[in-house]
């Protein structure tokens, strides 16, 4: 398959890019909710909108009343979203927990699928445990009791979590910390008793929580895939994720560098337009040749993924390390390159340094990434 | 669209019968690249048979019509038959810059005589070209170069010093870029083909820091260029005084062959490096990490550049993107190969370096990012076409 979007998928891409100028845009979306103190730190208008446009449900089966498509087609949406830094569910509802839900029994699918195909649910994953992503080692705990599980332990970094409708949690419910297999995947509802949020605005103006479960009591009906079997689960969540939040992060890079160039074209110091500098024509054209290759990663790792190929993971890795390296590039020279208006809050460049560094740690960031294609590679 | 994958079947069985075990071998020295032209010699029969059954086949230039010598393979069956190849690390039956070079710019740009002429010569392996670009005033600012060729009526009078050419002590041909109306910068210039034999021209190798010597100074004292080589056979490329036009198209040909976007230098070291030191320091395990991402990331970016090439989609100076980005992370993963190997690697004549060859091709590397347009200028060319920064 070319590393190219076919003719649906550039359609797609037109019409995500135009609906996203119109209603995701910083001031209508980020800035709104932001100045106005949202506790959600979303709109939840934009996500029914998103449930009209079939956004939602881009990666859920026919059968379960989805697009059914594949995840060059849920990045062309998320590019959208880091172009335009718009706070959405659709990351961690309709990639990361839709994925996990595929895995999910019929009757799990038909409790929360609807809802988010409508753009009404809105959903979380509980991975981390701690302040960075370690998910090799999953500490908290699913005993056994009755029927079903008792839940215990904390999770951070949720993002959403106080805001969901239902929370994907990965606990132990066999075996040691590091262990690969004895881990299991549960849908959490939002009203589980015994479940408490601490909610936390993070730099990007996003929420996050740190969740605690002090005996979280779940029927058997709750889990997703198989006890003790959730490893496959959570990878193929995780692959699902980083390369839909390295779409995103393309966006985010992008965005950045499109702003910075068009200043450069306008902005006049010492009687020129800055962008006649060699200094910053060097750095600029350095950063699109980053921005390139960057993108062509993330193709590569969702056309794998979509082939359902081995190669997924490793290029999935590459994908999330190479996008977070080079987002970070644009937004820190943005700033630079706009000068003392790229320090104002007025400003939106500074708003694409803060989504980069967010984004980037989500899910892994690029020196967790870069250490895996190691030791994927043997060293 | 053929049917790829019975194409990809009968080119693997072909491969099987016809390329012999020793050219799947890695290259490890000169003489083990065949380059045509009067004085080449196999270095051995294998070399011999691998080279007449791809010239049998049109497989010397597979991508290039029949009646030139070709095998007329669309794109897509030339992308299998490099698969193929690679995939049983088959060398190439045959190199030489009137493959990579003059070939595109004949296809381009020639007569019908001069196709059926030149490039048969070139697929043939009769004839080895080198390229007469840059002269001691005109490197980056190749435009202004001086080496004149006085018009005589049915022949030039050409005068002149080139350097950088590549080989040319051991070329037969030369494809010249020569000024022929010094008031045109830009219209001024004649991209002409002449023998190297021709009295006046001679050549002398530079040895470079790697100790080798790819690149020759080369001179013209008076040498005669008839106009014409026959009829339909004109002795430059293009019109006469438009050969800059010639010159452009070939550079972006050039950049992408430097680039290694046809397959070459995309790979990750990191592993190899593992096995080779034993053990590796963490800070330099985590920089090959860093750079095997890169690297992975730029294979993809070289996949992708040839698959929006074939359909048009490739921005038209996305060539210079490639061979900035390109040559640099080869330069970056001597150096990480160089640190790896430690004291071993700067070893500059020793058996167990074959010859120093690491500390050899670290430092022919660093020519990457000057040969065919430096970094800077591929960056000033990114910053005009692509990004249309102002002033530039």
């Amino acid at each position: 398959m070319p590393l190219y979007h076919n003719d649906d998928q550039a359609m797609l891409a037109d019409s995500a890019r135009q609906f996203m100028a119109e209603e995701g845009n910083i001031a209508k979306q980020l800035r709104h909710y932001r100045d106005g103190n949202c506790p959600d730190g979303f709109g939840h208008r934009l996500w029914e909108q998103f449930g009209e446009m079939g956004f939602t449900g881009i990666l859920v089966g026919e059968e379960d009343g989805g697009l059914g498509m594949g995840h060059v087609e849920a990045g062309i949406v998320l590019e959208e979203i880091g172009r335009n830094l718009s706070p959405s569910p659709f990351l961690t509802s309709s990639v990361l927990a839709a994925t996990a839900l595929g895995h999910g029994s019929s009757d799990l699918r038909g409790r929360y699928l609807p809802g988010l195909i409508e753009g009404k649910s809105v959903f979380a994953v509980a991975i981390d445990e701690g302040a960075k992503h370690r998910p090799e080692r999953i500490k908290m705990r699913a005993e056994k009791s009755g029927n079903g599980f008792k839940l215990s332990g904390q999770k951070d970094f949720v993002i959403h979590g106080a805001s969901s409708d239902m929370i994907v949690v990965a606990a132990r419910t066999s075996g040691s910390d590091d262990d690969e297999d004895g881990i299991t995947l549960f849908a959490v509802p939002k009203d589980a008793a015994n479940m408490s949020h601490d909610a936390v605005r993070l730099v990007d103006s996003s929420v996050a929580t740190h969740t605690t479960f002090d005996g979280v009591e779940l029927d058997g009906d709750a889990v997703i895939g198989e006890v003790d079997g959730g490893r496959e689960v959570l990878n193929a969540m995780l692959k699902a994720g980083r390369v839909g939040a390295a779409a995103e992060g393309v966006g985010v890079a992008s965005g950045a560098m499109d702003m910075t160039v068009e200043y450069l074209k306008q902005r006049k110091q010492f009687g020129k337009l800055i962008g006649e500098f060699q200094a910053l024509q060097h750095r600029a054209s350095h950063l699109y040749s980053e921005v390139e290759i960057a993108r062509a990663s993330v193709i590569k790792a969702q056309q794998l993924l979509d082939g359902d190929s081995e190669k997924a993971d490793l290029m999935a890795s590459v994908a999330k390390a190479k996008v977070s390296q080079t987002a970070g590039l644009a937004v820190r020279e943005g700033v630079q390159m706009h000068g003392g208006i790229g320090m104002t809050d007025e400003y939106d460049i500074g708003l694409y340094m803060k989504r980069d560094r967010a984004l980037s740690e989500f899910l892994g960031d690029a020196y967790y990434h870069a250490g895996r294609v190691a030791e994927m590679s043997g060293y | 669209m053929p049917d790829l994958d019975t194409f990809r079947q009968e080119t693997r069985a072909w491969l099987e019968a016809n390329c012999p075990a020793e050219m799947r071998e890695p290259v490890r020295d000169e003489g083990d690249i065949y380059w045509g032209g009067r004085r080449a010699t196999f270095k051995n029969d294998a070399q011999k048979a691998w080279f007449d059954a791809c010239l049998a086949k049109g497989y010397t230039v597979p991508a290039w019509p029949k009646e030139y010598g070709g095998a007329g393979l669309a794109p897509e069956e030339a992308k299998v038959l490099r698969q193929e190849m690679s995939r049983i690390n088959a060398r190439p039956p045959l190199s030489s810059f009137g493959i990579w070079m003059l070939g595109p710019a004949l296809l381009h740009f020639g007569t019908e005589e001069q196709k059926k002429h030149f490039l048969g010569e070139i697929a043939r392996g009769e004839i080895r070209w080198c390229q007469g670009y840059s002269e001691p005033g005109s490197g980056s600012d190749l435009v202004s170069l001086q080496t004149f060729g006085e018009d005589k009526g049915d022949h030039w009078i050409v005068n002149g010093q080139k350097v950088w050419t590549s080989y040319a002590d051991q070329a037969d041909w030369i494809f010249c870029l020569v000024r022929t109306d010094k008031e045109n910068k830009y219209q001024g210039i004649t991209f002409m083909l002449f023998d190297m034999e021709s009295e006046g021209c001679s050549t002398k190798p530079i040895k470079l820091i790697s100790g080798t010597s790819p690149f020759c100074e080369t001179f013209m004292d008076n040498v005669n260029v008839p106009k014409s080589y026959g009829e339909g056979l004109p002795a430059q490329v293009g019109e006469v005084n438009r050969g800059w036009d010639v010159a452009k198209y070939l550079l972006g040909h050039e950049r992408e062959m430097i680039s290694g976007a046809d397959g070459g230098n995309t790979g990750t070291i990191g592993a190899a490096m593992k096995r080779h030191a034993g053990e590796l320091d963490p800070v330099l395990r985590a920089e090959l990490a860093m750079f095997d991402v890169d690297a992975l990331a730029y294979g993809a970016m070289g996949e992708k550049f040839l698959d929006e090439i074939k359909v048009g989609k490739a921005h038209p100076a996305q060539p210079n993107m490639m061979k900035y980005a390109g040559t640099e992370l080869n330069k970056r993963r001597h150096e990480l190969m160089m640190s790896a190997g430690g004291s071993r690697s700067l070893e500059w004549e020793s058996e167990e370096t074959s010859g120093g060859k690491p500390s050899r091709n670290w430092l022919r590397t660093k020519a990457n990012s000057i040969e065919g347009g430096t970094s800077e200028v591929m960056l000033n060319v990114i910053s005009k076409r692509i990004l249309d920064l102002p002033g530039s």
